[in-house]
C-alpha cells in the first residue's frame, strides 16, 4: 500500500542515471551560441549572491537574494530578485507565496526611510535627524525613569522597577540584537517588557 | 521528494540551451525542420498535492517582472478571479461534494496554458511568427510580432491568453523559456511547497505521475489519473487528478479539449491556400492597424499602462 | 518543537489540531506530504474550518473553537479504555506510577484549593506522596488508587464519545473514526506527530490544550522518537529565538526566572531552586541552576558582578506581579499609568485586543517609540482615517517617534527556527534613506542614556553605568561580538575539576559549552541554552553541510540546534529500557553496551545507565508528567473550561465561566457578551497570502488577497440574508467591522449540547497601511482576557453577531 520509492529507484523508473532529473541532459548537448531573440536572457547572470533566510515564519526557508552590487567589496547594493536555496534541507528551494514576493517587502513603497517625529496633537509627521531624536527620546526616558522608577518597595527591599515606561522587542530581529535589546532594557529596570510571542 | 535542481549558475551570461533553430512550429508560415529534436520537456501539476497557497502566482509575478493591480474581493479566495496579461497562472477553486461519500472536497486547481502538442492558439493566429513552438513542446508568443487580434483566445481549447491593454498583445505562460533555457525549472515550479508542481521530461513526468496515482488509489481514489489530453496530441503541463474521471469539476478543465473545428477548417485551407492565409493576416493587420493605431508605445499608452498599474482612478 | 521540520518525513500519522501548517508554514508542511509519499502516512485535520490543511487530508473533523480540551481528553479515554497505550513507555518514561498527595482532588470543575475571590488556587496539595527519604512513593504495578494512572483515569472518564459530541459538536462517529488512527499509534512501531500553532495557544486555557495532546503523545510514547513529538510550528521568524533569551517581562536568557520582590536576596532566590531529585539516581539537570544564573549576571555586568555583590542580583528588577505582560502594559496605559512606550517592530494597535481600548491606552502616553521598516498603524494610531480608524488627532498628546529600521535583507546574524535551528544570515542590499539597524539604534539609545547619567546623576544609575559594553564600536556592536556573547567565554582561567593543573578553557576563550559555565563568576554567558553556538571552531550557526547520515532528517551538521546541537529532545526515549530501539526502521539513539550512541546527540549524560536514569532529566523525577504537579495555575489535569465568551454554558460545571483562573481585569470583565446578544462563534486567523500585518506592504502579496472578509456558512448566509461578496457587519460588545463575505461549504454548522451554533471566521491581515484595500481586523471584536499562564489573548474563540448591510458609500 505505501509507496516506498526511493530516489534512485524513481531515476532508473524514469530512465535517467544522474543526481538530480536528466533535465541537464535535455539534448541540448553543448549548444550553439547562437543568438535566440525570442527567449529572454537569464537575468540572474552576473548577479551577487547573498544568502539569507526567510523573514516572515518560523519555518526560516533558506534564500538567495540576487543584487547588482556587492556589500562585501563594499558596494551600494540592489536586490533584484529572490528565489529559495535548493540546498537548504528544510525548504529545498521552495517558497511559499510570502517568501515568493519578499522582493516587494525589501522594496515596498512604504518602507520607512528617515526618523519622523508626530508632535502632541499634531496630524502630521514631520523629518528630522537621528540626533534629534535619539537625543530627545533618552530625554524622555530618564526624565520618566528618574521619576518613577521605585527603588525599595514598602518594605525596604531593594527592587529596582520602572513600570511607567514599557518596551516590546519584536519576533523577527536577529538573536544578537534580541541580546543586545536585552541588555540595554533590563539595565534600565524596564519590567513592563514583551515580545511578539503571544500574537 | 522529486530531487530538487541545483540553484542556478550566475557566473556568467550563457547562451541559451535552445533557440530559433529549435522551432517545430510558426504562426501564419513555415520552418524548416530543425536539425535535432530537443528531449520533450513537462510540468506536471499534482492538483491532490495542491494546498492553494498561490506561491505559483506570486512567484510567476515575481520571476516575470510583472504585478497585478490590488482588486477587490468577490466572496471567494480566488484573487485575481481570472487569467489576466500579467497573472499567467491563477489557482482555481472549487468546493464540490463528492456524491459517492457526501463530504466535501475542496478541489484546487492551478490555471494557466497547457503548452500543448497541438497548439490551437498557433493554428489560429493570422500573425506570422507571433506563436511558435519548440521541439521541447514549448509554446511561446512573441510580442513584436503579435497584432492583438485576439485569435489566440479563440483557438485555445483551454482559454488562457489575454490581451494587454497596455501594448494590445497576448500574452500567457512562456514556461519560464528563460530559466529552461539555462537549465533551471520554471518559476512556480521551483516555488512550490509541497511539489505540487514538478518539471522534467515529459516520460519522467508520466512516470512520477504514475507513482502518485497508486498512492492515490491506495487511499481511496479509484478514478485517479493523468490529464494528458489526447485531443491536443497531449500537453507538456499535465495533472494528476484525484478524478480523472470527470476533469470538469475542477473549475471547468475540459473533459475532452479539441482544436475548434473553425480553427481545423481554417487551417485546412491554409494547407491549400497557404497565400490566402497570409493574405488574411495581412487584413487582420491592417484592420488591426487602422482600429488601434501602430504597435508603438505612444506617451498615452504609457499613461494608460502606469494607471492600469497603479489602479489609480 | 521537540522535532524538527524534516523529521516530520518519517511520521505515520499527522495530527493537525490547533494550526493549519499548510497554510501558515506551507514549506514546512512540505514534509507532512514527504510522510504521506514514503511512508503512505495518513493526515488528520481537526478544525472549526475545512482549510487548505484539510483538502489534503485523509481524514477531516470538525470541532468547536475553544473545546479542544473535551476532545483529547475524550481521545485519551479512548485509549485508556481501548487499551491503546504504549504501556512500557507509560510505566518507565512518565509519572503514572508515582502516588499523589490524599488531599488532591477534583470537583464541579475545579480542582482542590481555589479561592474564587482570588481566581487562583492554592496549590499545596499538587503534590506527590513523599517518602521518609525524600523521595517520592510509587507503585510500579499501576494498582494503587491515588497513583497518577488511576486518577488520570478517573479525571477523563467523564468525556465520553457522546460528551464529547456534545460539547465540541463532533459527530460521535467521526470522532471515533479518529480515535481509531490515533489509537493505532500506541504500537512501538507507528508514530504520529502533532502539529500545532497559536489555534491553540490562543485561548484562555491554552497551555492546558498543548498539554493534553502532549499527554496523550506520551500515553502513546510518541515523545523523544522520530516522527513523533509535539511540534508548536510558531509564528514569526525568530519568535523562538526572542523567548529563548528572555525578552518578556518575568524571564532571563534560558528559561530562568527574573526574581519576585519576595525573593529578597541570592539565597532566598537560589533556596527554592535546588532541584533536589525526587526519585533515586536521577539527573534533575535543573540543579545547575546557579550556574546559568551567574553566568548571565557576569554577561550583563562583567566585572561589575563580584561574589561580594551577590553577583549583581540587586541590579535585576524585582517583580512585584507574576508579570508585566501585554495585557496587563495596556491595561497600566489605559489607567494613565504609564508613560513611555517602545515598539521594536510590533504592531500593537493591530496585533492587542480589544483595539479601542489600545487606542485609548496609546493616546495617554506621553511618549512612543517605533522601530520598524515599514509603516505601521501603531506609529499611526493618531491618523484619522474614516471609520478605519476613527480617531481626532489634535485630542491626542502623544509625542510619537518613528525610526527607520533595516529589515531582513539588510542585516547579519541568526535567527532560531521553530525546530530550534539557529541559522546564520548574511546582508545583501544597502537600506533605504536613513534606515539603520536595530544594534545601532539600541546601542545610540544606551550610550545616550548613559552619557545623560554620567552628567546629571540619577537613582539607580549603576545598572546603567557598569553594563559590560566593550564593543569594538561601542556606538554599533558586531553580530559576531553579540553572539559570542550569547555563546559565553572563560572570565578566568577554568581548571579541570579533577586535575587543577589542567586548564579546560583558558581565560578570555569562548567557551565549548554549557557543561563549562560555572556558578563562581569564573564563566559569563549571556544565554546556556545558546551555549555551543558559536565557540572557539568558530560560527557553529553559519555551517552548511548537507550531510545526512542514513537519510534520518538530523541533517546534525547543517547550522546548529540548541541544546548542544541536538535535533530531537528527549531523544533518549526512542529506546527501550535497556536501550534497544522501540522501532530498529526508525533507531535514532541507543546504548552501545557502554555509551549511548546514534544519530544525534544524547539527551541525557553519555554513559547513563539505561535503567537506572530516566531520560526527562530536566525533570526532577527523571520523567515526563502526566500530572504536572503545581506548574500550571488551573491544575494538574487539564479539564474542559468553555471560553470567556461561548455560545453554551460548560457542559461539566455550568457555573463556571471561562478558565477559572485565568485573569480577568475589573472593567474587562464587565465587557463580555453573552449568547442571547452576540450568537454566533467567532475565530481569528491567518491566511495563506499574507503575513500578519507584514505584506500588506508587499505589492505581490496585496493582489493575491486585496480586501478584508470574513467567513461563513452556506446555511449562516441564508438566515441571515447574506449573500457572497456582500457587504456584512460584524460586532462584540467591544466593537464592530464591516467586511466582504466568503460564504463557503468550508464552514459547516454545529450541534452543541442540542443547540446550533453558527462559526464566523475573521482573518487578520488588514488595516489603513500598505497596498491592500483598508480594511478591519478582528481585535476590534475580541475580548482583553489572556491564558492563565502567560497570557496569550483569547483570539480564536468569542461571540458576535453578523447582519448584512449595504456597502459603504464610495
Amino acid at each position: 500500500m505505501n509507496i516506498q520509492v526511493s530516489r534512485r529507484r524513481f531515476l532508473q523508473l524514469a530512465g535517467a542515471g544522474a543526481a538530480a532529473t536528466s533535465i541537464a541532459a535535455f539534448g541540448y548537448g553543448e549548444a550553439e551560441a547562437e543568438v535566440a531573440a525570442h527567449v529572454r536572457n537569464f537575468k540572474l547572470a552576473k548577479s551577487t549572491e547573498t544568502r539569507n533566510t526567510c523573514t516572515y515564519c518560523s519555518v526560516a526557508c533558506g534564500i538567495i537574494m540576487y543584487s547588482r552590487g556587492d556589500l562585501t567589496k563594499g558596494e551600494q547594493a540592489n536586490i533584484f530578485h529572490i528565489e529559495g536555496d535548493a540546498e537548504h534541507p528544510t525548504n529545498r528551494g521552495t517558497l511559499c507565496p510570502k517568501g515568493a514576493a519578499l522582493l516587494d517587502m525589501v522594496h515596498s513603497k512604504t518602507r520607512t526611510l528617515y526618523p519622523q517625529v508626530r508632535k502632541p496633537g499634531s496630524d502630521k509627521f514631520e523629518r528630522i535627524s537621528w540626533d534629534e531624536a535619539l537625543d530627545r527620546i533618552t530625554r524622555l526616558m530618564k526624565d520618566d525613569r528618574d521619576k518613577n522608577i521605585i527603588e525599595r518597595n514598602a518594605a525596604g527591599v531593594t527592587v529596582n522597577r520602572w513600570t511607567t515606561t514599557g518596551f516590546l522587542a519584536a519576533s523577527a530581529t536577529t538573536n544578537e540584537t534580541a541580546w543586545e535589546t536585552y541588555k540595554v532594557v533590563r539595565s534600565t529596570g524596564i519590567v513592563a517588557f514583551d515580545n511578539q510571542a503571544r500574537v | 521528494m522529486f530531487p530538487p535542481l541545483p540553484n542556478p549558475d550566475v557566473s556568467a551570461q550563457k547562451p541559451p540551451l535552445f533557440g530559433e533553430q529549435d522551432l517545430v512550429r510558426r504562426s501564419a508560415s513555415r520552418v524548416p525542420a530543425p536539425a535535432r529534436q530537443l528531449t520533450p520537456v513537462a510540468k506536471l501539476i499534482d492538483v491532490s498535492k495542491c494546498i492553494g497557497c498561490k506561491a505559483c502566482q506570486a512567484a510567476c509575478l515575481e520571476w516575470n517582472d510583472l504585478r497585478e493591480k490590488v482588486g477587490v474581493n468577490r466572496g471567494v479566495l480566488d484573487n485575481p478571479d481570472d487569467l489576466t496579461p500579467d497573472s499567467l497562472t491563477v489557482m482555481r477553486f472549487t468546493e464540490w461534494i463528492n456524491p459517492s461519500t457526501d463530504t466535501l472536497e475542496w478541489l484546487i486547481r492551478k490555471d494557466g496554458c497547457m503548452h500543448c502538442a497541438e497548439p490551437g492558439c498557433l493554428e489560429a493566429c493570422p500573425a506570422p511568427g507571433a506563436i511558435v513552438q519548440y521541439s521541447n513542446g514549448i509554446v511561446d508568443f512573441i510580442h513584436e510580432n503579435c497584432i492583438g487580434c485576439g485569435y489566440c483566445i479563440k483557438g485555445c481549447p483551454f482559454n488562457i491568453p489575454r490581451i494587454s491593454r497596455v501594448d494590445n498583445t497576448a500574452y500567457k505562460c512562456t514556461l519560464c523559456s528563460d530559466r529552461i533555457a539555462v537549465g533551471q525549472g520554471p518559476a512556480c515550479q521551483k516555488a512550490c511547497p509541497t511539489q505540487a508542481i514538478v518539471f522534467g521530461t515529459k516520460d519522467e513526468m508520466k512516470a512520477w505521475a504514475d507513482l502518485r496515482i497508486k498512492d492515490l488509489k491506495s487511499r481511496g481514489f479509484d478514478k485517479a489519473g493523468l490529464y494528458d489530453p489526447p485531443g491536443v496530441s497531449g500537453t507538456h503541463v499535465m495533472y494528476v487528478l484525484h478524478h480523472a474521471d470527470q476533469p470538469h469539476i475542477y473549475a471547468g478543465l475540459p473533459d475532452n479539449p479539441r482544436i475548434s473545428p473553425l480553427v481545423r477548417a481554417w487551417k485546412g485551407a491554409g494547407k491549400y491556400a497557404g497565400l490566402g492565409l497570409i493574405a488574411l493576416s495581412v487584413v487582420a493587420g491592417v484592420i488591426h492597424h487602422l482600429v488601434q493605431g501602430p504597435n508603438r508605445v505612444t506617451r498615452h499608452d504609457e499613461e494608460e499602462a502606469e494607471r492600469l498599474a497603479g489602479d489609480k482612478p | 518543537m521537540t522535532n524538527s521540520w524534516t523529521d516530520i518525513k518519517n511520521t505515520d500519522l499527522v495530527v493537525i489540531m490547533g494550526g493549519n501548517a499548510a497554510e501558515a508554514h506551507p514549506c514546512g508542511f512540505k514534509w507532512v506530504t514527504e510522510a504521506k509519499h514514503n511512508r503512505g502516512a495518513k493526515l488528520i485535520v481537526i478544525d472549526p474550518r475545512f482549510t487548505r490543511s484539510a483538502s489534503v487530508a485523509d481524514f477531516y473533523c470538525p470541532i468547536r473553537q475553544g473545546t479542544d480540551i473535551a476532545y483529547l481528553l475524550g481521545v485519551i479515554n479512548y485509549c485508556i479504555q481501548n487499551d491503546k497505550v504504549q504501556w512500557d513507555y507509560v510505566k518507565s518514561y512518565t509519572n503514572a506510577g508515582l502516588l499523589v498527595d490524599e488531599r488532591f482532588g477534583y470537583s464541579d470543575g475545579l480542582f482542590t484549593g481555589y479561592d474564587e475571590e482570588k481566581r487562583d488556587y492554592d496549590r499545596t496539595s499538587w503534590d506527590y506522596q513523599m517518602g521518609a527519604d525524600g523521595f517520592a512513593l510509587i507503585d510500579d504495578t499501576l494498582q494503587n488508587p491515588r497513583c497518577v494512572w488511576n486518577l488520570l483515569k478517573q479525571h477523563v472518564a467523564v468525556y465520553t464519545p457522546e460528551m464529547v459530541e456534545r460539547i465540541c459538536g463532533t459527530p460521535k462517529d467521526k470522532f471515533l473514526k479518529v480515535c481509531e488512527m490515533i489509537g493505532e499509534c500506541s504500537s512501538k512501531t507507528r508514530t504520529m506527530t502533532s502539529m500545532y500553532a497559536l489555534g491553540w495557544t490562543q485561548h484562555s486555557k491554552g497551555s492546558q490544550n498543548i498539554r493534553a495532546m502532549a499527554m496523550l503523545q506520551l500515553i502513546l510514547g510518541n515523545i523523544g522518537v522520530r516522527g513523533g513529538g509535539m511540534n508548536a510550528l510558531r509564528g514569526h521568524s525568530n519568535i523562538q529565538g526572542l523567548t529563548d533569551i528572555g525578552l518578556m517581562s518575568n524571564l532571563i536568557p534560558g528559561y530562568l526566572n527574573i526574581p519576585t520582590e519576595r525573593e529578597t536576596s541570592l539565597d532566598v532566590y537560589m533556596s527554592t531552586r535546588g532541584f533536589k531529585p525526587l526519585r533515586p539516581g536521577q539527573t534533575s539537570y535543573w540543579q545547575n541552576y546557579k550556574k546559568f544564573f551567574v553566568s548571565f549576571q557576569k554577561a550583563m555586568w562583567g566585572e561589575a558582578a563580584t561574589a561580594e555583590n551577590n553577583f549583581a542580583y540587586d541590579w535585576l528588577p524585582k517583580l512585584d506581579v507574576p508579570s508585566y505582560d501585554i495585557l496587563r502594559a495596556f491595561e497600566l496605559m489605559h489607567a494613565g499609568r504609564m508613560n513611555g512606550y517602545f515598539c521594536q517592530g510590533f504592531n500593537a494597535l493591530l496585533s492587542f485586543p480589544n483595539r479601542k481600548k489600545i487606542t485609548a491606552a496609546l493616546s495617554k502616553l506621553k511618549f512612543l517609540v517605533v522601530m520598524d521598516p515599514l509603516q505601521t498603524e501603531t506609529a499611526r494610531f493618531w491618523e484619522n482615517h474614516g471609520d478605519f480608524n476613527d480617531v481626532n488627532s489634535a485630542s491626542i498628546q502623544t509625542e510619537v517617534f518613528e525610526l527607520p529600521t533595516s529589515c531582513f535583507a539588510e542585516d547579519e546574524g541568526s535567527l532560531t527556527n521553530s525546530g530550534r535551528w539557529l541559522q546564520w544570515h548574511w546582508p545583501g542590499g544597502t537600506p533605504p534613506g536613513d534606515a539603520k539597524s536595530d544594534n545601532w539604534i539600541m546601542a545610540q539609545i544606551y550610550l545616550r542614556l548613559k552619557a545623560l547619567y554620567e552628567k546629571e546623576g540619577g537613582p539607580v544609575a549603576d545598572p546603567i553605568l557598569k553594563l559590560d559594553w566593550r564593543y569594538k564600536d561601542p556606538g554599533d556592536p558586531t553580530a559576531e561580538e553579540l553572539a559570542k556573547e550569547l555563546n559565553g567565554y572563560a572570565v578566568s582561567d577554568l581548571a579541570d575539576p579533577s586535575d587543577p593543573t589542567k586548564i579546560v578553557v583558558a581565560r578570555g576563550k569562548q567557551v565549548p559549552g554549557f557543561a563549562v559555565l560555572r556558578d563562581d563568576g569564573s564563566t559569563a554567558c549571556g544565554c546556556w541554552i545558546y551555549s555551543g553556538c558559536f565557540t572557539e571552531a568558530g560560527n557553529q550557526m553559519a555551517r552548511r553541510s548537507t550531510n545526512d547520515p542514513d537519510d534520518t532528517g538530523t541533517f546534525p551538521t547543517w547550522a546548529w540546534s540548541w541544546p548542544v546541537n541536538r535535533r530531537i529532545l528527549y531523544n533518549r526515549a526512542s529506546a527501550d529500557l535497556e536501550g534497544k530501539p522501540w522501532d530498529e526502521s526508525r533507531k535514532l539513539m541507543w546504548w552501545d553496551g557502554t555509551k549511548w550512541t546514534g544519530y544525534d546527540v544524547p539527551d541525557i549524560a553519555p554513559n547513563a545507565q539505561p535503567g537506572e536514569v530516566m531520560p526527562f532529566i530536566m525533570n526532577a523525577e527523571g520523567t515526563a508528567r502526566l500530572f504536572s504537579l503545581r506548574g500550571l495555575r488551573e491544575g494538574p489535569f487539564p479539564a474542559h473550561y468553555e471560553p470567556f465568551e461561548a455560545p453554551i454554558a460548560n457542559v461539566l460545571a455550568p457555573h463556571i465561566r471561562g478558565n477559572p483562573a485565568a485573569r480577568v481585569f475589573k472593567d474587562d470583565a464587565a465587557q463580555f457578551g453573552d449568547a442571547k446578544d452576540f450568537p454566533y462563534a467567532a475565530t481569528s486567523y491567518r491566511l495563506t497570502e499574507h503575513f500578519h500585518f507584514w505584506t500588506k506592504h508587499a505589492q505581490i502579496n496585496a493582489s493575491l488577497q486585496p480586501e478584508f472578509f470574513v467567513e461563513i456558512s452556506e446555511e449562516l448566509a441564508k438566515e441571515k440574508g447574506i449573500v457572497r461578496g456582500g457587504w456584512v457587519r460584524v460586532s462584540s460588545v467591544r466593537g464592530s467591522i464591516r467586511a466582504k463575505a466568503v460564504v463557503t461549504k468550508r464552514i459547516r454548522p454545529l450541534v452543541c449540547d442540542g443547540k446550533t451554533v453558527h462559526i464566523v471566521g475573521i482573518p487578520l491581515h488588514w488595516g489603513f497601511t500598505g497596498e491592500t484595500k483598508e480594511g478591519f481586523g478582528p481585535n476590534s471584536l475580541t475580548p482583553f482576557v489572556g491564558d492563565a499562564n502567560i497570557e496569550t489573548p483569547e483570539y480564536k474563540a468569542f461571540l458576535v453577531n453578523i447582519e448584512a448591510i449595504s456597502g459603504p458609500v464610495a
